[in-house]
């Protein structure tokens, strides 16, 4: 059962990091009893207004770590803090100050967009919800197929109309796994576009799981490495890039994902203690 | 500063969110005819062949002399209140399997909607549902065979109410057993109810029952509701006791459909069910 946070604990949030982890860690059982350690004692501090990209191979522990940010998923160790509120006590007292996207969840296929984005605007308590809809509608362009079941749409609308969902509520935190993930170039490159405005516009923290490395070049402050369950390293992508004394971020992911265990390992040693 | 920031959290429990829920299932509903046809074909389609069951063994049992032939439309009555139970177990699975098939939950439950909001819109939506399955089938049952089930008067509230209260019960613990076992457990939403015919005396008294069954048979509502059905059909008296046990009984079976629902629930996000939900 949670509680109400206190007044002193919400003034307190008001000047934490949009997102504190701390030894967040998630093991899954295995039928041979072994478990799977699938994040492993990751800490993070994602700075308010900030985008950050998490990377890594697949099975990296991306998904997870996002999961587990948003709530859906229960670490086995470690804590979570968004927007200052602490996710295991009082988790719906920030659930309306944030929300995610992802190409991986789907919206109810045989409702319209219309009918998808009205039950969630209900969700999330707005006001005048068919004003919200209908603006949202028009920036991201989704007017011409509003009344349409949203599972009959082409992929690049399918990530808009997700996209307006996760917009919905104006979140000062967004989550977004593999937001780009199957679109062809203009239709990624027109969401990464509309992502930098909304985070010009709103100062919202956004943070991004990608196999992109152009997307995370153009789009991040800071960049998250993550292999077996690991943070393995961490910076900006010009700190990452120089670090790797590489051209490309793309180049420095193939470097962290081909490194032996026990350099990468070294490496995240060494970041810790700085 | 956000302008939310420093804000008092909203109210634990939001009728809004129940509505928005409520409204997600209406239009899922309303967007396929078959689907509302299909909610009162089953019903109007049983309520007819016992129907004429029930005028069969009225008129071949000597002319009044009858079990049956005493209590007109006790059959009709009878499948028109199992059809409550059935349907509003049903109502509450098959709201709780759409999210399944859209892959959904992961969305809902990043939003700010709670587990208790979800469910009261899950019971929300199998009152509609039982309603538009049940109420075409009794109101066919006047012309077809000369007998209202609203002649019960408001007993009938009572044996409504319970029945679809045991029906939500269920439907929790089939909803608790597919966040469990995944959509291999899909199926037990249309046959577990069934488990649930025989002892609960729908169609026969519970002295039928060999005597070792009959303890069990008084240990749900629903027979509790089917004798007092009876009594008030034959004999035009309600029975308090049987309806005191069907309530009580009732209260047993829906804090416990809540407890292992909101168990399955906890584990699901122990396990990230609810992100790979789906077939």
């Amino acid at each position: 059962m949670t509680s109400r946070p206190s007044a002193a604990a919400l003034s307190a949030a008001a000047q934490s990091p949009a997102i504190r982890a701390d030894g967040l860690t998630k093991r899954f059982p295995t039928p041979d009893g072994r478990g799977v350690t699938a994040v492993d004692a990751i800490s993070v501090t994602v700075p308010r207004g900030s985008v950050t990209g998490l990377l890594g191979g697949n099975g990296a522990g991306k998904t997870t770590t996002i999961s587990m940010l948003l709530g859906l998923l229960l670490p086995t160790a470690g804590t979570v803090e968004i927007l200052g509120v602490d996710m295991a006590r009082h988790r719906h007292a920030v659930l309306p100050r944030m929300n995610f996207s992802s190409p991986y969840v789907e919206l109810p296929h045989r409702l319209t967009v219309r009918e998808n984005l009205t039950v969630y605007a209900h969700l999330y308590g707005l006001t005048c919800v068919k004003k919200r809809v209908q603006d949202l509608a028009e920036h991201l362009d989704l007017s011409r197929f509003l009344d349409r079941p949203s599972g009959g749409l082409s992929a690049g609308q399918k990530t808009r109309v997700a996209l307006a969902k996760a917009l919905l509520n104006d979140p000062e935190l967004l989550l977004l796994d593999e937001p780009t993930a199957s679109l062809d170039p203009d239709t990624a490159d027109w969401i990464r576009t509309y992502l930098e405005r909304y985070r010009l516009r709103t100062g919202a923290t956004i943070l991004l799981a990608s196999h992109n490395m152009l997307e995370v070049e153009r789009l991040c402050d800071g960049v998250l490495m993550m292999r077996q369950g690991r943070i393995v390293d961490r910076g900006a992508p010009s700190a990452l890039l120089a670090r790797y004394g590489r051209q490309t971020l793309e180049e420095v992911f193939l470097d962290i994902a081909r490194a032996p265990d026990d350099r990468i390992l070294a490496g995240e040693a060494a970041d810790a203690a700085e | 500063m956000q302008p939310n920031e420093g804000a008092v959290p909203r109210a634990d429990f939001s009728l809004r969110r129940v509505g928005a829920m409520v409204l997600r299932y209406w239009y899922l509903l309303r967007g396929s005819w078959p689907r509302i046809l299909e909610l009162a074909y089953w019903p109007t389609m049983q309520m007819i062949l016992w129907g004429y069951i029930n005028q069969f063994m009225a008129s071949s049992s000597g002319g009044g002399s009858g079990w049956v032939a005493q209590g007109a439309g006790v059959l009709v009555s009878a499948v028109l209140l199992w059809d409550v139970l059935f349907r509003g177990q049903l109502g509450v699975s098959i709201s709780f399997l759409e999210e399944m098939w859209s892959r959904n939950l992961g969305h809902l439950f990043v939003s700010p909607l709670r587990p208790g909001e979800w469910v009261t819109a899950l019971m929300t939506m199998s009152l509609l549902r039982t309603l538009i399955g049940v109420l075409p089938a009794a109101g066919l049952a006047i012309p077809f065979f000369g007998y209202s089930v609203f002649a019960l008067g408001l007993p009938l509230a009572a044996f409504f109410a319970n029945l679809i209260v045991l029906g939500w019960s269920l439907g929790l613990l089939i909803v608790a057993l597919i966040l469990r076992y995944g959509m291999g457990a899909e199926g037990l939403a249309w046959i577990v109810v069934f488990m649930l015919a025989p002892v609960s005396a729908v169609y026969y008294p519970v002295s039928v029952l060999p005597a070792w069954l009959q303890p069990v048979a008084l240990a749900l509502p629903s027979a509790h509701v089917f004798e007092g059905m009876r009594a008030l059909v034959f004999d035009g008296t309600l029975r308090w006791d049987h309806l005191a046990w069907a309530v009580g009984l009732n209260m047993v079976y829906m804090a416990g459909g809540i407890a292992v629902f909101l168990y399955a629930f906890h584990q699901a996000r122990v396990r990230g069910a609810l992100l790979q939900s789906g077939e």
